[in-house]
Formats: structure tokens, sequence, C-alpha cells
């Protein structure tokens, strides 16, 4: 059977959806081109203002993997330029001709200049692909040089694509004013009052907005670039730069020149089934034009190209219409519309809340009888966005005012959503598809989630959705959410601690032979190394233990993007000395490494290979630094202010219990990371309760808080202790964290883990203090083991020529570097070279930097 | 292609069998990486006694850092979960067994063998 020839005329995000859908799905041969304007693979579009908060046009690559499939050739800078139906060919730019069995048409749309004078000036930009956000990036860069005050920038349009292009001027650290002909801001989207109130929303960012006001020219100064605006009323706007946000115009020129039928209003027109007039050729995302309309919004382009890929490949499917659900990207500003929000639907209710004060203002639209959710409208808060929005077209099932009121009212409402409710919308996965993975193939957490049904895999928003629904699934099978560690040990982290300590076995190999089955996995051995760890106060890198660890454990380092890695010498408490602080320098210069002082007071060197570490350990042992277990599951640092040593208002010397407690927990083997912070006073500059432990000052003596949290999940410690001496203090944290590292769940930080414990803050008080279990002095013990038995692995690895042979870099080239290796300069420094700077040949750093000096 | 006697070329390319190390230079369950020509290669010693290569490229993050992963078991296979994204590999034929909800993509694999206490890898173009 002879492969199908299916042509993709552009290669925008659509056009990636449905090649994705297509070849992970096709069970017949399949050959596919894909032909692209623009010189780049395919790219997040939506995300174009991420490019302004720090991503480069790689991050925002879409998935490669798509286009390396090798039933598919890519060729990009060469658009098609004309189709010949008759002879099923198309024709590129370069004059190749290329025949098809299906053509899809998904050249998207262009950024629409508006027919006034002067918008083709030097200075004026629109928004809508990487090279346009360089090139203003560019612009702009260049002009703050020349001009002493901020730039003034002016975006003509007030949609969401405008208000993200002033926040993007912002961001480059320019004015921004949006000039809005209508009565509003997102006039698509908003009605008056909620319009109103983004604009109050929109002000205080600091970006100046003008609604009703129509430009009538765009002003040239005397070189030619444009200096301001004119508007109908006569007044006028000085501008630096303009950025056109009008709208966009679908590409259907060589459509209309095959003779396709096209909308009055632009656009390929299309059935329910993505065809075209022609039989063989399809239209999807925004250069389709359905029922006469063409949208510019992703979801709905998503949606049709599962639909052509669908029925390419002999299925049933039909595009249902147009879901113009958004939200807005801009940070600060949260505004989100769904459904129905202008309430078109006859009879349909409205639900306002507004809180002008707050710049809350929330619309729910209901059906007549006030129980189905038709759509909403959502400025100032927009968390419930998420739960909302698959719940259209369905009964509401609680007080519409629940969801509108702040605080608490909103609860994910998971386990009432209907089947046909779209959960990931980047995916199209719906409740009933979640629900079909856990019933039917065997699906029990997220990660399986997102292997089976692609749900959660792209933004990640819905993953808490998702986590909820699998629970309730499983729960109303009867089951349980299984405790094992994982396929080869059968009991939870707690169990498997005290089945060793119980039985004395010092090996892995002897453990799982014992207690488990298999060969072990990346879950469970470095489970079994943390507690041999804490048990026997082996080495990380002794004997069979070495194999069980992490590369960063195993490295003693903590692996970069690119296979290199960064370094951390311990600063204990903070405090590092000039002379340090120059051999630092020195180590960091003659190795060429990147340095950035870390969130925890020290100072992280990166890019460090394999074969160097043990070089530049060896200097920094020599000048008295030691490991800071910046890669381990243990103690990171302790993070202080300066205490009554220098500060005015300290109460107890901070810095110096800072240190005494580091030196005492360094290298400490835990389920998770170990923070500790310790504050002089009760003004908490050293951010203490962010931590698993956090010490603040008083008259009284030190007070103790415990299950802090940063990162992703923040949690402020609760009082665990209050009044304590320093002895007392002490023995208190011994005491938690050692219970801690006993029962933890695996990578359990002590957030959830107190959480979970019995009786909660409490229970542990118990526990600790009043030694409820009467196993204090065996934890007391315990801890004694570990500060009597630390050694620092840094020196000791250096001291051991077998521990010396796992940092080579080849078996038969011991010291030769990673060819792979390329470097660009960034900001005075070197950063890893992105995938396109490596094609680009623009690396101007090779991977073997310098002569290493000894 | 057309029939035609074999030249020197074709029959030099074929694969042969090279030496890459001893045998002592692995550990059992920890990788190492070989360079052979320019060709970054990952070795793996298991439990059993066998010795599995594959390319020393994680294919989820293009970094060369697969020896340096946890080696492992999954139900039969022989595996090798990637340092960087955690994805998991059968160290027999490379073929991903947990992407990590990424798309699927696989590791190249050549055939290793043990002789003589030393290390040898099938390598040539053909392979």
């Amino acid at each position: 059977m002879s492969a199908t020839r299916v042509v993709v005329v552009g290669a925008g995000m659509v056009a990636h959806r449905f090649l994705e859908s297509l070849l992970s799905r096709a069970e017949t041969p399949l050959d596919v081109v894909l032909l692209g304007e623009e010189d780049r693979h395919p790219y997040d579009r939506v995300g174009l203002s991420r490019f302004f908060a720090g991503d480069d046009a790689e991050a925002m690559t879409l998935e490669r993997s798509v286009l390396d499939d090798a039933r598919v050739r890519f060729v990009a800078g060469d658009p098609v330029e004309s189709i010949d139906r008759g002879a099923h060919l198309v024709v590129t730019r370069s004059g190749e001709r290329i025949g098809y069995d299906r053509l899809i048409l998904a050249t998207g749309s262009s950024a629409a200049r508006p027919p006034i004078d002067g918008a083709d000036l030097p200075g004026v930009f629109v928004y809508r692909t990487l090279d346009d956000v360089q090139q203003l990036r560019e612009h702009v860069e260049g002009m703050s040089r020349q001009i002493e005050r901020p730039l003034r920038g002016c975006v003509i349009g007030g949609g969401l694509l405008g208000l993200e292009a002033a926040g993007a001027l912002q961001g480059l650290g320019a004015e921004a004013t949006v000039i809005q002909s209508s009565d509003r801001l997102m006039s698509a989207q908003l009605d008056l009052p909620a319009g109103e109130s983004l604009r109050r929303l929109i002000e205080q960012r600091g970006i100046t907005v003008r609604t009703g006001a129509r430009t009538t020219r765009l002003v040239a100064g005397p070189a030619g670039a444009v200096i301001g605006l004119e508007f109908t009323d006569g007044t006028a706007e000085p501008a630096d730069l303009v950025v056109l946000t009008v709208g966009v115009r679908p590409r259907d020129e060589i459509a209309r020149a095959a003779g396709l039928d096209c909308g009055d209003r632009g656009g390929v027109e299309i059935d329910a089934t993505c065809r075209t007039s022609d039989p063989a050729v399809m239209a999807i995302g925004e250069v389709a034009s359905f029922e006469n309309l063409c949208v510019g919004l992703v979801a709905p382009g998503y949606a049709m190209a599962e639909v052509a890929a669908t029925r390419l490949l002999g299925g049933e499917a039909i595009f249902g219409g147009y879901d113009l659900s958004t939200k807005l990207k801009l940070s600060g500003v949260d505004v989100a519309s769904f459904g129905d929000a202008f309430a078109t639907t006859p009879g349909a209710l409205d639900v306002v809340y507004s809180d002008p004060v707050g710049g809350v203002h929330k619309k729910l639209v209901l059906s007549d009888d006030a129980t189905t959710l038709l759509g909403g409208m959502l400025v100032g808060d927009a968390s419930a966005y998420g739960a909302l929005r698959p719940l259209v077209g369905s009964v509401l099932g609680a007080d519409p005012a629940a969801f509108l009121l702040p605080e608490g009212g909103v609860t994910a409402p998971t386990g009432e959503l209907p089947d046909e409710a779209v959960v990931c919308s980047c995916a199209g996965v719906t409740a009933g598809g979640i629900r079909q993975a856990v019933h039917e193939q065997g699906c029990e957490d997220v990660a399986s989630i997102k292997t089976c049904t692609r749900a959660g895999a792209t933004c990640g928003s819905c993953v808490l959705m998702v986590k909820g629904l699998v629970s309730a699934e499983l729960t109303s099978m009867g089951r349980t959410v299984s405790s094992a560690l994982c396929e080869h040990f059968d009991m939870p982290r707690r169990q498997l601690f005290d089945a060793v300590r119980v039985s004395g076995l010092g090996t892995f190999s002897a453990i799982i032979e014992r207690f488990g089955r298999g060969r072990g996995c990346d879950t469970c051995k470095p489970v079994l190394a943390s507690i041999l760890s804490t048990l026997t106060g082996a080495h990380v890198l002794d004997g069979e233990i070495a194999t069980l660890q992490d590369t960063n454990d195993h490295v003693m380092a903590n692996m970069q993007k690119d296979g290199t890695y960064s370094v951390v010498p311990r600063m204990p408490g903070g405090e590092v000395t000039p002379e340090g602080l120059i051999v630092i320098g020195e180590i960091a210069r003659d190795f060429g490494l990147y340095t950035k002082l870390t969130g925890g007071q020290r100072i992280d060197m990166f890019g460090a290979r394999l074969e160097e570490l043990p070089l530049i350990w060896q200097r920094l042992v020599d000048a008295g630094f030691e490991s800071g277990q910046a890669y381990g599951k243990s103690l990171r640092t302790v993070k202080s202010c300066v205490g009554t040593a220098w500060c005015r208002y300290g109460v107890l010397d901070s810095t110096a219990m800072a240190v005494r407690l580091e030196l005492r927990y360094r290298g400490l083997r835990a389920p998770h990371k170990l923070k500790i912070g310790v504050s002089g006073c009760a003004r908490e500059c050293a951010e203490a309760r962010g931590k698993d432990a956090g010490i603040i000052a008083t008259a009284q003596g030190w007070n103790l808080y415990a299950g802090g949290n940063g990162g992703a999940t923040p949690r402020h410690a609760e009082l665990l202790a209050e009044g304590l001496d320093d002895e007392a203090l002490v023995r208190i944290i011994d005491r938690f964290f050692m219970y801690y590292i006993r029962t933890a769940d695996k990578l359990q930080r002590t957030a959830p883990w107190l959480e979970d414990l019995d009786g909660g803050i409490d229970g542990l008080r118990e526990v600790v203090m009043e030694d409820s279990l009467g196993i204090c002095e065996d934890l007391d013990a315990a801890m004694d083991l570990h500060v009597e038995h630390y050694e620092d692995e840094w020196a000791a690895t250096l001291a051991d020529p077998v521990k010396l042979k796992r940092f080579e870099s080849f078996v038969n080239a011991p010291t030769t570097a990673d060819p792979s290796l390329a470097y660009t300069p960034s900001r005075g420094q070197a950063r890893p070279a992105s995938t396109e700077e490596r094609r680009s040949g623009e690396v101007l750093i090779a991977g073997t930097r310098l002569e290493v000096r000894r | 292609m057309s029939t035609q006697t074999l030249d020197r070329t074709t029959t030099t390319a074929g694969p042969t069998w090279r030496r890459v190390c001893s045998v002592d230079d692995l550990e059992v369950e920890r990788g190492r990486a070989a360079l052979v020509d320019h060709a970054q290669i990952a070795l793996f010693l298991l439990s059993d006694g066998t010795v599995r290569a594959t390319c020393n490229r994680d294919p989820y993050s293009s970094a060369y850092v697969i020896s340096r992963g946890i080696v492992g078991s999954r139900e039969d296979a022989p595996t090798i979960a990637s340092p960087m994204y955690k994805q998991v590999f059968d160290l027999r034929t490379g073929s991903c067994l947990d992407t990590q909800g990424k798309d699927p993509a696989r590791l190249r694999t050549w055939q290793a063998r043990r002789s003589d206490g030393d290390v040898y890898l099938l390598w040539g173009r053909a392979s």
C-alpha cells in the first residue's frame, strides 16, 4: 500500500498540533510535507510575551520530536505561492512542486495594519511573530541608548494582545500608553463595567489608557520615524514607537487564487468536518472560516486540528463551533471571559459581584431558571476560571454566589464535573476521558494520566483538577491509592526504614533480595541510599552505595541542563571571609564558571565539567571550604540576619546560632532537602517561617517554628516551642529532624509530613517535647551518631583514588571534555548556547575553555 | 539499488568488533561514558555480567548524560533512567518505557560483548 501524501501549508501551532495528532494515531503509511513561511521550527506564538520575560526563542519552540518523525519532511522559509488543484500539487517560492493526496491549509493570519496615514513609518511595529518581537526589542534597546528619558510607546488596540504588548513595553523600560477606539478595554470579551474594572487595574500597573480615541494619522519626525499620533478630536499623543494590535487578517490569498470558496469577511470556508469547497483540501486554524467567522484564538484551532486529523484517518469527528474563552496573560492583571459572557442567550440571567476598591468584578451568566452556567467574565480575580470554564452548559450545583465571593468560596468542583466537560483545553481532554483512563487503562496518578491522555502535559494549569478527578475516581472504585514505594518494594518509605533498621542489613543487594524484587529503579535506589546514610553514616560513594545515588549525589554537584554541574561550597550562616571570596573568584575565573548568588546566602558556580570537579574541589578544600550539599536531599543552608552582632534591633545573636546549627546538621541525609532560617528579632529578616525549621529570637529566648516551605506550595511554619535557651532549641530540632527522617514518605518535605502527622503540630510537640512515644532517647542517639560521624564528603573523596575514578569523563579518554558543550556570552559571563545559536554558529565560547591549572 | 560487484568501500564499511575498555573499568549497575571515534557511548555492566551499550545522548534534553543515570529494572527489562528528566529506557532495545508525558523517543543501542576481560562494541556504519 502506498503512503498517503499529506501536504500541510503553514507551520504554526495549529499545524504542529495537527501533525502531532495525525502521526500518533495513523496506522497506515503516511508521507507528510510541512511547509512554513518563517525560517523557524514551529513555536508557541501565544507565549510571545514570554520572550520579554527572558525566555529565548529556543524555550518557546514546540515539541521537536513531532518533526523528527521519519514520515515528515519539514521545509522552513519556503512558503507555498500557489495551488494547482487540478494537478493536486503546490508550488513553493523556490519553485519546488509538491504533489498531494490531501492538502491542509494552516496558513494562519497576519497582523492587520489600519488604513491610516503613517502606519508604515519606521518605529511602527506589529506583534505577531518572533521576528516582530525581536525587532521591537532591538529597536527599544537601540533607542534607549540614545535617549536619556524613558521611551514613550503607544499601543493602538486595547484587546488581549494590545495589553500584553503594553506589558512587554513596560518590561523593556518604556512608558506604555494603550489607545483604544472603543469605549472599553477588551471590548470583545468584557462589558462596560468589567472593562472599567480592568482599566483601573491596568492603570494601577502604570500603563496609561485612552479609550474612545480614534487615531487619524501617525506623525513622522524630521528623521522620518514616527514621533506621535493624532486623534479625531484634534488631540495628539507623543510616541517614540508605536505597536499596532488592531486585529488579524486570515492568510487566504493562495486559497482565493486557487478558487476555493472564501468567506465575505475573509478566510477559507469550511464545514464542520474542516473540509473546504474542494474535497481534497481542508483548512484549520485562523485561516478557516466556519459559519462565516474566523477566530484568532489557538484553542478552536487545536479543536479543528483534531477534527481534521481524525477525518483524514477515516474517523467521524466534527467541529462543534468556537469556544471563545480567553484568559489574559499579563502579570498582576487577572482577566478571563468564557462561554456566553455577554448573556446573548434568550432569558439569560446575570449574577454580578463588584468590588471597585479591591479591583474585582465578576459576572456569571446563567440560564433563565438560574441553574445552568452559560458563561462569565472575571476581572481582578480569575482564580475560578479553571473550575468554571469546564462547567459551561451544565448545572452549577451550588449557589452561584459561592463562585463569586472572595476567599474560600470556590473549591474546584471535580467530583460533579460532567463527563463531557473539557478539563485540559490544551489537549482537549474531557473529565470523562480522564475517568475512562482510570477505569480502562489503569491510570492511578497524574503522571500516568499525562502519558495516556496528554492531559496536563502542556501548560499544566489543570493538573490539580486532574489529580482531584483521579483520586475521586479511585475512591469511587473502592480503591485506595497505593502506598508502595515503587514496583520493587511494596511498602512505603517509613516501613522500609524500619525494616532496614531492624534487620541491620547494610547493602542494597541484600535489602532488595530480602524485602523487594528486581534490581531497583531511580525511585527506590536513592531512597535506600538516604536510609543507609542515616543508619550507617557511610560516605555517598562507599562501595555499592555509590551506584544507588542520583547523579547529583554521585558527583556531589548539581546537574544543569547541558549536563555540566554547579558547585556550591558551604558558607555556614552565610558568612564568608574576604580571602574566601577571592579564592572563589579565582576558581570561577580559572575554570570559566558562571557565578550567581543563591537564595540561601551562598555562591553557586555553574558550568563545571565532570572531570573538572575534583580539580575545583581540591582548590576549595585547600582554602578551607567544604561541601555545601546543595545537591543532596539533606540540610542545605541556614539563612540568617546579622542579629545582635551588628543590627541595632537584634535581640539574640542569630548568625552565631545559624553557624552552630549549620555545622551540626551539615551532611544530614533526609527524605527531601531541609532548610533552616534564624532571625535575630521579630522583624524576621531571615524569612525563617518559610523554612523547615524557623527560629526567631525574642526577649524570652528562641521561638521554634516547624514545617514551613517556600517553593511551589508556600506554607508558613507553625509554632512548636517558645522561649527556648540554646541547648533546648538544638535538642528539639534534633528530635524533630530525626523523627521526620524516620517517618516521612519518599520526597515528602516537612510541610506535607506535618500535615499528615497524627495531631499535626500538637502531635509533633507531644512526641519531641513530652516523649509520648518513648523514642526521644533513640532520636537523640541517632543525631549524636550523625554529628560524630560527619566528615566532609569532598575532602574524603579527594583522598581516595578509587572514588576519583568516577570523575573521569570517558572510560577510554579520562580527561577529554564532552565535545558537545558550547557557550554564549551573556552579561559578561557564559551560559549554555541554545540549539538555535549552535545552528547559526553564533557560539563564541567552545566547550574546552581553558587549560586547567592545578 | 542496482546489483554491483562489491568494491572495497562497501566491504570495509560493515560493522566490526572494536575494543573499548576492560571489564574492570566498569562497575556493576553504574554507567560509564566512552568515546568511540567521535561518538559518545554509554556502557553498562549489569548484575548478571552482561554489558549493554547505548548512545550517551539523552533524546529528551539533548545532553550527553545517559551514562550518569540510575540503572534498574522494570519487570524483566534492565533499564536506565535519564538523570535529566527521568525518562526510563530499556537497555536492551533503547525504547522508552516511561516518557514522563512526552512523546516517545528512543536511545540508539549497539551490540556489546565481553571477551578475555575486555569490552567490545559492534561498531560501524551498518549497526
